[in-house]
Order: structure tokens, then C-alpha cells, then sequence
């Protein structure tokens, strides 16, 4: 029952704050989005780590057709449960120094994103999740749209048709693999996840299905050649927005691959696999050579979280079990960077009013608060050992190297990349001598240290003693891998 | 449990001391913030003593393993939080809390007047902390957070007077070379993962003692375990980041890229001296790029006029020594010289230390001369370093690069011609360093030389007591039958049981072993005299920047040239490939998606197939993706 309430607390709560508007709507939304975390670090807490899912519950949808409104959280789910209750209240703290006109419509709908993506974490019916994933598309289109940059018509609207795109063909694939489920006396067919995984697809079937799940969450992570909404979008939308894409939405397409095309579609990966981990390691390269050269910070932070997100991609796709264990333990260390990353962006945007590199400088003489903050998500986003990312990237590329060593060597460029242009950024912002933009520059607010100081606890805490995280997902991983060495090899 | 309590107050002292100087930073008076570092250092320096007198006094003095908790835990991979204490690890503890101790009591008088003081203070325990994790770690991985902990300190104390930005260049540099090589350690533990199981050293070694010489894995494991040890340990073609880094203030240069960080590689070949020994072919190689290392950075070292400068090479070079020792599996005598190296060699930064101090921040040694009369307790400690450094007996650097030189001998008779010629071009390009700056007139500015004082005594006792340890430090290894010899010797009891033949006694005579020793002790004096000849009695003093030089030694003083060369062939190419993708190759992607789209409109208003012709684009777009992903398939064939 928690799930239920985990989903409709952030919309009752968004729908409140759109009737009652008035002066306090920022405090309004922090104290929601702080209950919403409490009760996921309650579920957290609380969760037993086998391969159950829990906190579910199940009601009937469209009977007659055998579609149930059906959720819950295993394994898989639990630390992106995690991550998004953890990463909306300070998102939301983030905005406090700034002003967004209609407050009340901006802040909702952060609330309302918030619920459609512990939607897509959780459901257990297909339909369900596709629901989920469409809906989390709405409120995020109308952020950007509305509140972004100057470009922002074209671009979003960009991305909007390009993901709604991506999702038409596993919205397909879903309904060809609803009916290929078994009918019973009580209703049709059925669309449960855990029905799905019963299926034994021919091969070609397999094959066609898995593209169709492919494109859909290939273009949301993004994986490369399907990524060029990506930076535009990063960079126009507003930054709460980018927080919200980079540090969660992009995560619905590496939990998709987990959730429906390792289980489902094992021959399909077994054959186009290594197309998809090649496509992962050629963006990881290319994403990490480009952001080399930016000079917007937020377009840098762009492209380094689309190569971080191939690495991602590649470990899930290497089928081993730490590969599987450093994407999910990834996925919550590169939110909680990348939205460290974009603050220290927005917050230096809106000091010098500009993001360009060579305008910048010096920021470190007057600023030992916002030095450290960033220097600690830099090297967390960088992968040094005792912080976040060196958990999930050890283990990623662990995953990567097992399954073939040359990609392992080309994937693991990302850690010489990323010190490039991570350090580069740092330099030309922070370093140096100070540029006329940045001469008067004020230390972080309390507010903005409020938004770093728990990022920084879950910085070191993955870091040091990430059993905390590794356990509560190791049995699901474990049982997961298991399913698909014998499906895969019952199919054959 | 009082082992794991010890064990894990060593590294917890300079973390503690790091947090109270790092968040109390310009609160926390300097005078404090000084006391506290160096205070914590020496504390464990004090732990580090009491362990290793438990550890000899038992009988067996078998290594223990302190399990603090279980790190990462995935499937059957388990790595544990864990530090492992025999006599490699309390060897390196003891030089670096040792050295390092002294280094921080010297830098409260070096720093003294930089406004980032507590900074600096902070940094380097952070530093220390991370060096300890390196050697005390009883598994790869601790290794590992250890050495790209030192690479993170390394990176902010060069670039810690962080306005200027030819400094922040030199710390990304490092970080990045280093980085390199540790790509190179990350795949080694990778492999090291599939192969054995496990990351601990012991159950590693273990294992391996049962595997063949020449075991193509261990062949692989171990060449990537050295790219690891050529990034940190500035090898050949990762060394250039260590000149630079002279960047930092200078006890970092002494302490970091000198006594302790660079000798990281060497630990760790020694440690995995097992896998070593298994593997001719890596030592072969180890032993070619230490031999071209060592002699390549001893000539650019001939012509350098930077004081820092000249100790930068002279450490790549010294370094290059002890691989080649570690070559010939003389893993003693490369230990011998690390801990020797990091007597003289801090001895000579913190001596340059103290000269720049005295000059008012003037490194360049032409511009110096006759500071023997200013400096005179400098100028004893630098004269000892410097004796000890160049091979003459009776002080440490003799006796340890004899030992090497020695086994290389036995190994291969042509690396020990070059690790002499090596040996004498050391000794020239030190003896000129100490003739330059102490000898003859004064070659300043009436400023400088009216403001030259000797160093405050918190600067001049750590160079008293490390000339003591680099007169004497001989001792610890003394021919036939050294101490160090004897107490390291069950660390190479794997080495031994898989190649008893690697270890088998000498075969050299004693009376040859002398004619050795006489002809290495000589070439070095004849580099003495010829210094001597040069800068003393003819009193030549370099050329000047504009002076126009003949071309070997304009290609000598212009380091061969290989900075110019990388940027060439490395930087230049990545920068521009990451503005041809970005202008060209995204715009091609981007290209496809909206020109494919772009025919579909045309073509869907004619058929009137679709509503809105622009949905329709990006369908199409798709599925050309498609099509060239299966198009790349069919001719990639995966």
C-alpha cells in the first residue's frame, strides 16, 4: 500500500498547491517533497532484501481485458524509489534563491513528474508502465517549454515528438507480447510483468521486440546516434528541469532495460546485445571527447552525463552480475552528482549571468564553501575511490571488461575523459584570475548549502560503506541473472 | 582486536588532523594548525614503531591481516575493508610517517607567511592519509583508493597557489597522466578478479605459486599492473608530469614527488613480486624502459638551470634505477634504494627548499653561487645529500645502488654498463647543482643577496636529521649479509618456490664484486672532478635563455622535445576531434534525424498518408537509424 501512497501523496499534494497558490508555494512544495522522502526512506528502510516485491498493491483496471493497476517494489526498484524521493525536495530547496513566474504551476508540476516517475519504478503491469513512462513526459515538456531559454519552442518540442516516438514502438512490442500471453476462463490475456517473463518468444520475435524496447529507452537514456535532443534540452530547459531529466528521467531507460529486455527478450539480447553494448561504448567515447571542448558549462555537464549513461548501458547489457550491480548502484550515485554538477552551474549562472568558461575564473577566492561542494561532486562524478561513482564504475567496468576485454579498455577511457573535461570546467571556473563577471562573487547562501550538504552525505556514505545500497539490491540482481541463464537456455 | 584498533589509528590520525585543519581552515590559528598536522603525522609515525616492534618481536613474524569491514560485495566478489601488516608495509610506513613528520615540521617554517597555510597543513595529511591506505591495504582494491587518493593530493598541492594558471596546467596534467596508468591498474585488478577469485594479496600469491613461468594471464595482469606503476612512478612514456609538478611548494615536491607518492610503483612491484617473477618477459620490459628512463632523465638533468628542476630528473632517473633493480628480481635492493631515496632525495628538495627561502623565491642556479658562507647548515646537509645521491662511499646512496647494479650485472652485463654510465652523469649533474649554487661569487641581485639568511631551525632540524639518516641509512643493507636482507626475506618466498633459480646465491666472486663496487664508486668521482674542473676552477656559468645553443644540446635542453610531441600527436588530435564531432559529427546525426524527416513531410503531404508531416519525420528517422544499425552489423559482424 505504500507504493499507492508513494504515487498519490506528490499528486494530491501538486493539486493542493494548484488551488491554494498564494505566497508560500516554494515552503509548500519542500514540505511535501520532504514527507514524499520520508516515506521512501521509510520503504527503504523497512524493505526486506530478497527477491519479493513489496509495499505493492493491485487493483483491476480493464478487467475485461485482463490490465490491473499493479505495483510494487523489488530489488530493481528500491534505490530508484530512493533516488527520486531523495533528489525532488532539493531540487525543489535549489529554486529558492530564484523566482519562477507562476510559481504555483511550476512547482506542481515538479510534483507531478515526481509521481509519474516512482510510477514507472514500480508498476508491475506493462500497460501500467507504459502509462507511467508517457505521463512523466508531460509536466517535464510543459517545464521546459515553459520556463526555458530562449530556444526553448523548437527544442522541446524536439524532444517531446523524439521520446513520444522512441515509446510508440514498445508501446507495440507490448501489445504484440499481451497477446501472446496466454488467455484464461477469467479474463483475456495479460499484461503483468511477471506474465511477460513466462513468455518463449521464436527468435525472430525476439529480435524484433527487443529494437522496438531498444529504441524506446535507447533514446531516453539516450545511447548513441539517438541522443541529439539531449544537449539542447539540457541546456535550454530550466535548470530544476535538467535536474529532473539528467538526475531521474534518464534513468527510466537503463531500469527499462533491467526490467523488460534482459528478462523477456534473452535471445534477442543474445544476438543484438553486442550491437547495443557497441552503440553504449562508442557514445561513452564520443560524449567524453566532445564535452572536452565545450565552453557552457551546462552543455559540458550534458554530454559527460550522456557518457556516463553509455557506461550504464553497457554494464547492463554485459549480463553480469556486477555489471547489473553497478548500473543500479550507478544510477543513484550519477543523479546525485549530476544534480550537485547543474547546481553549481545554475548557481554560478546566476551570479555572473553567463556559463561560458572563458568568462570565468577565479570564483575560488571568495568562495571556500561552493569550492569544496563542487570539487566533492567532481570527484565523485570522476569515480575516485571512497566516493559514489568509483562504486558504480568499478563494478560497471568490472561488468564491461568481463564481457569483452577490448570494450572494457574502450569504456574505461571514460575515467581518463572525465578527469579532462571535469577538470578543465573546475579550472576555468574556479581558478585562475578572476574575470570582470566574476570579481563580487558571493559564497553559497544557507539554503544552497542545504541543497549540497545531503548530497555530499550520500557522496561519501555510497562511497565508503555501499553494502547499505548493494545488499538491499544483490538478491533481486542475483535472481534476475539467474532467470535469464535458464530462460535463455530453454529457449534454445 | 588490538591489532585492528592499531592498525587503524595509523591512517586515522592524518585524516583527523586533515578534518580539523580542512573545515576549520582560517579559523584554526596558524600555529596550531601547524602543531596539529604535524602532531598527527608523528603519531603515527609513533603507532607505526609500536607495531613494528610487536611484529619482530614475535617468532614467526608471519603478515597480519586487520579486517575493518566488508567493502564491496557483489556475488563471489567480496573486497574488504581490510590493511595488512608484514614487512614491506612496516618498512613503507615507517619511512612515510618518518619522513613525512619531518617534512610537516619543516613546511610550519616554510609556509610560515602563505595566507592558505591551514590549507596546505590539511592537504598534506590528506596526503599522508591516502599514502598509508596505499601501503596498508591488504587487497588491490585499498591499494587503489590509496593511489588515486595520492593523485588527488598530488593534484592540489601542485596546483596549490591556484591564480596561476601555468600551475593549474601542471596539476591537471599529473592527474591526468596518472590517470592514465591507473586505467592500465584498473583493468590489471580486473583481471586479477577473473583470474584468482579474489583481490587480497594473500590468497593471490597464494594461488599463484602453482601457475608455470610465463603464464600468458600473468603476463597480461602484470604488464597492466606497470602501466599503473609508469603513471605514478614517472616512467617512461608517463614521466612528464613529475618535472612539472615542481609547481608545488616545495616540501610537496619533497615529500609527494620524491620520498613517498612516485615510489608507489616500486611498492607495488615489490609487493607483487610473485606475479613478477612469473613473468621474464614483464621484467625484460620493466627493465628497458627503466634503463632508457633512467639515462634519458639524467641527461636532460646535465643542462637544467632550474634547482627544483634538476632534482625533478634526477628523481625520474633515480626511479628508473630501482625498476631496474626490481628487473633483475633484486626486490631487496630496489626496497634499499626507495627507502635510501626517500632519505637523500627529501634531504636535497627540502636543502632546495631552504636555498629558494633564502633567495626570495629564486630557483634559477645561475643567478645563485657562493651561498656556502649564508646557508652554512644547508650547505653541509645539501654537500651530504649530495655525496649519498651520486654513489660515493661511504653514505646510503653507495650501498644501494651498488646492491642494484650488482644483480644487474649477474642479469644482463649491458644494462650494468648503462646503469653506470647513468651513475656517472647522476653524479656530474648534482656535484654541478652544488658547485653552481654554493660555490663561487654571488651572482644575484644586491637585494637578494643583502636579505639571504640561514632557515628558521623548524626548517633546518629535518635537514640535520635526514643528512644523519642519508649518511648512515648504508647500514641498514650493508654487503654480504645486510639486516634489510635478512628481514625481508619472507616476503619473496613465493618468488623463490616458483623460480628457485632467480634466487639462487651469487655467483659473482667477491673479488669481482669489488672490482664492481671500485668502477661505479669510480666513474662517479671522475664525474666529481670533471664538475669540479668545469664549475669550480674554470667557474663557468650556463648560457643565458637567448644564447644561441649547438643542436644536440638545444634538443637536450629542450627535453627532447617530448612535451611538444605529445601535444602534437595526443592533445592536438583529441581537441580536434572533439570540435569535428561536435560541429560536424553532430551535426551529421542531428542531419539525418531532420533531413530524413525533412523527404517524409514532402513525400507524406503527396501521399497524404499522415496528418502532420512532422511526426511523420521523426518515425522515418528512426527507422533509418535502424537500418544503418543493421547495415553496421551486417558489415561489422560482431
Amino acid at each position: 500500500m505504500l507504493t499507492l501512497f508513494l504515487i498519490l501523496f506528490p499528486v494530491v499534494a501538486a493539486t493542493l498547491i494548484l488551488i491554494i497558490r498564494g505566497e508560500r508555494i516554494k515552503q509548500l512544495a519542500l514540505v511535501a517533497a520532504l514527507v514524499e522522502l520520508v516515506l521512501a526512506g521509510y520503504v527503504f528502510w523497512k524493505f526486506r532484501p530478497d527477491t519479493s516485491s513489496q509495499f505493492g498493491f493491485d487493483y483491476p483496471w480493464i478487467n475485461s481485458m485482463g490490465i490491473r493497476l499493479s505495483a510494487g517494489i523489488d530489488g530493481i526498484s528500491i534505490l530508484l524509489v530512493l533516488l527520486t524521493g531523495l533528489l525532488v525536495p532539493f531540487i525543489v530547496l535549489s529554486t529558492f534563491n530564484r523566482s519562477y513566474k507562476q510559481p504555483a504551476t511550476f512547482y506542481a508540476l515538479m510534483l507531478y513528474m515526481q509521481a509519474a516517475l516512482i510510477g514507472v519504478f514500480t508498476a508491475r503491469d506493462g500497460f501500467l508502465f507504459y502509462f507511467f513512462f508517457e505521463a512523466a513526459l508531460i509536466p517535464i515538456y510543459f517545464l521546459a517549454a515553459m520556463w526555458g531559454g530562449e530556444n526553448r519552442i523548437p527544442v522541446t518540442f524536439k524532444f517531446f515528438v523524439y521520446t513520444i516516438f522512441g515509446s510508440l514502438f514498445m508501446l507495440l512490442a507490448l501489445v504484440y507480447l499481451y497477446y501472446q500471453t496466454p488467455a484464461t476462463n477469467v479474463s483475456a490475456h495479460s499484461a503483468a510483468i511477471v506474465d511477460l517473463y513466462k513468455l518463449k518468444l521464436t527468435p525472430g520475435a525476439q529480435n524484433w521486440v527487443f529494437w522496438a524496447f531498444f529504441i524506446a529507452f535507447a533514446i531516453k537514456m539516450p545511447v548513441f546516434p539517438f541522443h541529439t535532443w539531449q544537449p539542447d534540452t539540457y541546456v535550454e530547459s530550466p535548470t530544476p528541469a535538467t535536474m529532473l531529466l539528467a538526475g531521474i528521467m534518464l534513468k527510466m531507460g537503463v531500469y527499462g532495460l533491467i526490467r523488460f529486455i534482459l528478462p523477456i527478450v534473452p535471445l534477442g539480447v543474445e544476438t543484438w546485445g553486442k550491437t547495443a553494448i557497441v552503440l553504449a561504448v562508442i557514445g561513452i567515447i564520443y560524449g567524453a571527447i566532445i564535452a572536452i571542448r565545450q565552453r557552457d558549462m551546462k552543455r559540458l555537464i550534458a554530454y559527460s552525463s550522456f557518457s556516463h549513461v553509455g557506461l550504464m548501458a553497457a554494464g547492463v547489457f554485459s549480463q553480469t552480475e556486477t555489471g547489473m550491480q553497478g548500473a543500479l548502484v550507478q544510477m543513484l550515485a550519477h543523479g546525485i552528482n549530476v544534480v550537485g554538477l547543474f547546481f553549481v552551474a545554475d548557481i554560478i549562472f546566476s551570479r555572473t549571468n553567463t556559463r561560458q568558461l572563458d568568462q570565468l575564473g577565479g570564483i575560488t577566492q571568495s568562495t571556500p564553501k561552493l569550492t569544496v561542494y563542487f570539487m566533492i561532486m567532481l570527484l565523485g562524478s570522476v569515480a575516485l575511490p571512497l566516493t559514489n561513482g568509483f562504486i558504480g564504475e568499478f563494478l560497471l567496468l568490472h561488468g564491461v571488461f568481463t564481457y569483452n576485454h577490448y570494450l572494457g579498455l574502450a569504456a574505461g577511457f571514460t575515467i581518463i575523459f572525465g578527469a579532462v573535461y571535469m577538470l578543465r570546467m573546475f579550472q576555468k571556473s574556479m581558478f585562475g584570475p578572476t574575470s570582470s563577471r566574476t570579481q563580487s562573487f558571493a559564497d553559497l547562501t544557507t539554503s544552497e548549502s542545504w541543497v549540497f550538504i545531503p548530497l555530499v552525505v550520500m557522496v561519501f556514505w555510497i562511497g565508503i560503506y555501499p553494502h547499505t545500497f548493494l545488499k538491499v539490491t544483490e538478491p533481486a540482481v542475483a535472481n534476475l541473472m539467474k532467470y535469464i541463464g535458464t530462460t535463455a537456455v530453454s529457449m534454445k | 582486536m588490538k591489532i585492528e584498533l592499531l592498525c587503524a589509528l595509523i591512517p586515522l590520525f592524518p585524516l583527523i588532523g586533515f578534518l580539523i585543519n580542512g573545515l576549520g581552515f582560517r579559523r584554526v590559528p596558524k600555529g596550531l594548525a601547524g602543531t596539529i598536522a604535524t602532531a598527527a603525522v608523528l603519531a603515527s609515525f609513533v603507532v607505526s614503531i609500536i607495531l613494528f616492534r610487536s611484529f619482530v618481536s614475535t617468532e614467526q613474524a608471519q603478515p597480519i591481516v586487520a579486517t575493518l569491514f566488508d567493502w564491496i560485495s557483489v556475488g563471489d566478489l567480496h573486497i574488504n575493508f581490510s590493511f595488512q601488516i608484514d614487512q614491506l608495509s612496516l618498512l613503507m610506513l615507517l619511512v612515510v610517517t618518518g619522513v613525512g613528520s619531518l617534512i610537516h615540521l619543516y613546511s610550519i617554517g616554510y609556509m610560515s607567511h602563505d595566507e592558505g597555510f591551514g590549507k596546505f597543513m590539511s592537504f598534506l595529511n590528506l596526503f599522508i592519509f591516502f599514502m598509508l591506505l596505499l601501503v596498508m591495504g591488504s587487497n588491490y582494491v585499498i591499494m587503489f583508493i590509496g593511489w588515486e587518493g595520492v593523485g588527488l593530493c598530488s593534484y592540489l598541492l601542485i596546483g596549490f597557489w591556484n591564480k596561476n594558471i601555468s600551475y593549474n596546467n601542471a596539476a591537471r596534467k599529473a592527474f591526468v597522466m596518472n590517470r592514465i596508468g591507473d586505467l592500465g591498474f584498473l583493468l590489471g585488478i580486473f583481471m586479477l578478479i577473473n583470474t584468482f577469485g579474489t583481490v587480497e594479496y594473500l590468497d593471490i600469491f597464494k594461488q599463484a605459486t602453482s601457475l608455470e613461468i610465463g603464464d600468458k594471464t600473468v603476463l597480461a595482469i602484470t604488464l597492466l599492473l606497470f602501466v599503473g606503476a609508469m603513471g605514478k612512478s614517472a616512467q617512461i612514456p608517463l614521466y612528464t608530469w613529475l618535472p612539472d609538478a615542481m609547481a608545488g611548494p616545495t616540501p610537496v615536491s619533497a615529500l609527494i614527488h620524491a620520498a613517498t607518492m612516485v615510489t608507489a610503483g616500486i611498492y607495488m612491484v615489490v609487493r607483487s613480486n610473485v606475479l613478477y617473477t612469473l613473468s621474464p618477459l614483464t621484467l625484460e620490459i620493466v627493465g628497458g624502459i627503466a634503463i632508457a628512463t633512467a639515462l634519458l632523465a639524467a641527461s636532460i638533468g646535465l643542462l637544467q638551470n632550474d634547482i627544483k628542476k634538476v632534482l625533478a630528473y634526477s628523481t625520474v632517473s633515480q626511479l628508473g634505477y630501482m625498476f631496474l633493480g626490481l628487473s633483475a628480481t633484486a626486490y631487496t635492493a630496489g626496497m634499499f634504494h626507495v627507502i635510501t631515496h626517500a632519505f637523500f632525495k627529501a634531504l636535497l628538495f627540502l636543502g632546495a627548499g631552504s636555498v629558494i627561502h633564502a633567495m626570495s623565491d629564486e630557483q634559477d642556479i645561475r643567478k645563485m653561487g657562493g651561498l656556502r658562507k649564508a646557508l652554512p647548515i644547508t650547505f653541509v646537509t645539501f654537500l651530504i645529500g649530495t655525496i649519498a645521491i651520486s654513489g660515493l662511499p661511504p653514505f646510503a646512496g653507495f650501498f644501494s645502488k651498488d646492491e642494484i647494479l650488482a644483480h644487474v650485472f649477474e642479469h644482463n652485463k649491458l644494462l650494468w654498463a648503462l646503469g653506470v654510465l647513468g651513475s656517472g652523469l647522476t653524479s656530474f649533474y648534482m656535484f654541478r647543482l652544488l658547485f653552481l649554487t654554493f660555490f663561487g661569487e654571488f651572482r644575484g641581485t644586491d637585494e637578494q643577496k643583502h636579505h639571504l639568511h640561514e632557515s628558521p631551525s623548524s626548517m633546518t632540524i629535518p635537514l640535520i636529521v635526514l643528512a644523519i639518516l642519508s649518511a648512515v641509512g648504508g647500514a641498514l643493507n650493508l654487503p654480504g649479509d645486510g639486516w634489510l636482507g635478512k628481514f625481508m626475506a619472507p616476503l619473496f618466498e613465493g618468488s623463490r618456490q616458483v623460480s628457485p633459480e632467480a634466487f639462487a646465491e651469487s655467483t659473482i666472486e667477491h673479488s669481482t664484486e669489488y672490482i664492481l663496487m671500485a668502477v661505479s664508486a669510480g666513474v662517479a668521482l671522475l664525474a666529481l672532478i670533471i664538475a669540479y674542473v668545469m664549475y669550480i676552477s674554470r667557474q663557468v656559468v650556463p648560457a643565458p635563455e637567448t644564447e644561441e645553443r649547438s643542436l644536440p644540446e638545444q634538443v637536450v635542453y629542450n627535453k627532447y622535445y617530448v612535451d611538444e610531441l605529445y601535444e602534437a600527436i595526443i592533445i592536438r588530435p583529441i581537441r580536434g576531434m572533439g570540435d569535428a564531432l561536435y560541429s560536424f559529427g553532430e551535426g551529421l546525426i542531428d542531419g539525418v534525424v531532420n533531413g530524413v524527416a525533412w523527404l517524409v513531410q514532402k513525400s507524406s503531404a503527396q501521399l497524404r498518408l499522415l496528418q502532420s508531416g512532422s511526426i511523420g519525420f521523426y518515425v522515418l528517422a528512426m527507422v533509418v537509424s535502424i537500418v544503418v544499425i543493421f547495415a553496421l552489423r551486417f558489415f561489422i559482424r560482431l
